[in-house]
């Protein structure tokens, strides 16, 4: 097996498996930007899978090849609504937003495994029978040596993933709701002043966390578990959170991040069948990604810093 | 009077808030509340062995509350319990399997080395945050995922060979009590609780009446403040994480050297660590408070095992009931707030 071969393996699954990571963390971003502590990343994944697979049982028959689709759709409304939960929780009572955030965990796997058992009557759902279809993205699979690399044997959600970021990076930077959401997360205070509404920006943006966070946990469980039950997301969520920080809060960053923690992901799966990888471990490429956030937070690899007002609820005319 | 009062009333309020919102989700699931909470009481105190499990549950959940709280002291949140508890239960473990030692030596050492190995994965939030400003928060979670799978390639590659489970630990080692097993009818009730309620009294006793305990206070009312005071606030906050990681590996030990005797390989986390936040939380980050959480969330969760055998609920309603608690107890500005109106009112 050559090293080309090797790539052509190792690239696609780590894309795919990137794509629910690069989704959530772009949630993450917004949340924190906006200085809101999202801890309850783990549990909006876990919401969006739950809601994922079970709109993809019910309705399988009745939409054929588009449940996938539209159930990614259903599991951002889900998650949605569920971080309304963190967003009063936070904004309005002035919770301490860690601690939402574990409530939010806690909740999102105790209530999905609750519906779980009371429509199935069992410790895990059925086994969905519509997918993602694995596809050859036209004209750009047939660029040589990159084509069958990059844009062979993909799924088209995951190409959507790396688009998204880009256009969260438009609005997080071109334009004034994201001029308001860095503002708020960085001086409050100022941005009161100056008439941006802080409650109602940070309502959007972790309302946003949870919409993406739903996509999130439906992309992971459509693809890679097929079904859903306790363990269905386990420790994605903050995976993504991780992939956030490395990514310094920025969501190119935090997209190539993702990217990082999917191949070591990839190869801590696929890396046993691989020449050279074979070797290695598969303990060293699980922890990779949560080693190297430490120690991109202790500013090795440069300094990782929060917004400043992230984790502080905003009184009004507290100073 | 009045100060205790209205120290109790907001957990008090949010408990029962907890437990009306799970019966009004019993309700709509088509379950009858007052036959699954009936059960679920059956299932703490209704028999001897059902005492004797409820009892074996509150040991890591004292323990791991214990840790908690004392971090929270400190202004530390030391969400990294759930690792410390699992790199304590292998340690210990450990210990009691590769020694052959008399009981009076060998138990201690294993219990030991269970907080010692809690004590060493906190240190390094504590020591990352006290020398480079790293939120301790992050760190810890990501320390979690770390033990995770340190620990089971530990058991399944050093420790066995390519094993899911390591050895029984030796019965010098070991926790379980034959007198607590006769009078419970058999439950897994073990020396445990004996170490949770030392604990309870080394905290308490550290906190209130050691100057080192009124130093680890200080700097969690106010950095600033300690440092202008002449007090280490690095020192401190580093102490603090130690002394929590301890409690957490302690929790480890008792579910490695008493409940099961052995260490597994986990495919997700006990969740101990997390109720542990729970348990804190709701005990105001006091001892005895810590105490009253753990007896009513391990109660839960030991009576929850209970509903799905006599009414068909599902357990997870209790992890509904714990989340619930605690947003509750976090938005107690909220309960507060509905409180000082209602006063108005009745005035």
């Amino acid at each position: 097996m050559d090293f080309y071969q090797v790539l052509q393996i190792i690239i696609p699954s780590m894309i795919a498996l990137a794509a629910p990571l690069i989704f959530t963390s772009l949630g993450g971003v917004f949340s924190e930007r906006a200085g809101v502590i999202n801890i309850g990343l783990e549990g909006l994944m876990v919401i969006g899978a739950f809601t994922g697979i079970v709109f993809n049982l019910m309705f399988a028959d009745v939409f054929g090849e588009w449940t996938p689709w539209l159930a990614v759709l259903a599991a951002m409304i889900a998650g949605l609504l569920f971080s309304v939960l963190h967003a009063v929780a936070c904004i309005t009572f002035r919770a301490d937003q860690t601690v939402s955030g574990v409530a939010i965990n806690l909740l999102a796997v105790g209530l999905t495994m609750f519906l779980v058992k009371l429509i199935y009557d069992k410790g895990q759902t059925d086994r969905i029978t519509e997918t993602f279809p694995r596809i050859d993205v036209p004209l750009l699979s047939d660029i040589p040596f990159i084509g069958p690399i990059l844009f062979s044997n993909g799924y088209y959600i995951v190409y959507i993933a790396i688009l998204i970021s880009f256009v969260v990076w438009y609005v997080l930077y071109k334009t004034p709701f994201g001029l308001r959401i860095r503002a708020v997360g960085e001086h409050p205070m100022a941005a009161d002043t100056m008439g941006v509404n802080v409650t109602k920006i940070r309502y959007a943006a972790v309302l946003l966390s949870g919409a993406f966070g739903g996509i999130g946990g439906a992309i992971y469980a459509t693809i890679f578990s097929n079904e859903f039950n306790h363990a269905t997301i386990n420790g994605q969520g903050f995976m993504a959170i991780a992939a956030m920080i490395f990514g310094k809060w920025h969501p190119i960053g935090a997209m190539g991040a993702a990217l990082f923690f999917g191949l070591a992901q990839s190869l801590s799966i696929v890396g046993s069948s691989l020449p050279f990888f074979k070797d290695i471990p598969s303990v060293y490429l699980l922890i990779a990604p949560y080693v190297l956030t430490i120690i991109a937070l202790t500013g090795f690899i440069g300094r990782a810093d929060a917004p400043k007002a992230s984790g502080q609820p905003y009184i009004k005319g507290k100073r | 009077m009045s100060k205790y009062f209205s120290k109790l009333t907001s957990p008090v309020i949010a408990v029962i808030l907890g437990l009306i919102v799970g019966a009004i989700i019993m309700l709509v699931s088509g379950y009858d509340p007052i036959a699954g909470y009936s059960s679920m009481i059956g299932g703490i105190v209704g028999d001897s062995y059902y005492v004797g499990e409820s009892v074996r549950t509150i040991i890591p959940y004292i323990l791991a509350g214990l840790a908690v709280a004392f971090a929270f002291r400190t202004g530390l949140f030391n969400i990294g319990v759930e690792g410390q508890l699992i790199v304590g239960w292998l340690a210990a473990v450990w210990v009691g399997i590769a020694f052959d030692l008399p009981r009076i030596i060998h138990l201690p050492l294993a219990i030991l080395a269970g907080a010692a190995a809690g004590a060493l994965w906190a240190f390094i939030p504590g020591y990352l945050k006290a020398k480079f400003r790293v939120h301790e928060v992050i760190v810890s979670i990501m320390l979690n995922y770390t033990a995770l799978y340190v620990t089971n390639y530990l058991i399944r590659n050093v420790m066995t060979d390519k094993l899911d489970k390591t050895e029984r630990i030796a019965d010098t080692a070991s926790l379980r009590s034959p007198f607590f097993e006769s009078i419970t009818d058999f439950s897994r009730m073990h020396w445990g609780i004996v170490v949770a309620i030392i604990c309870v009294i080394i905290m308490w006793f550290i906190l209130e009446r050691t100057k080192t305990g009124f130093e680890l206070k200080a700097v969690g009312f106010n950095q600033h403040a300690s440092e202008y005071a002449g007090m280490s606030v690095n020192k401190n906050i580093i102490l603090s994480m130690v002394i929590s990681g301890a409690f957490a590996g302690l929790a480890g030990a008792m579910e490695g050297l008493g409940t099961f005797g052995y260490a597994a390989v986990k495919g997700g986390f006990t969740g101990m660590g997390f109720d542990g936040i729970a348990v804190a939380l709701l005990g105001a980050n006091t001892a005895i408070g810590v105490v009253l959480a753990a007896l009513l969330f391990g109660g839960l969760k030991a009576g929850a095992l209970n509903m799905p055998l006599e009414t068909g609920i599902p357990s997870e309603i209790v992890d509904i009931v714990i989340a619930l608690i605690i947003f509750f107890v976090a938005s107690s500005y909220f309960i507060r707030w509905i409180a000082a109106r209602f006063k108005k009112g009745v005035k």
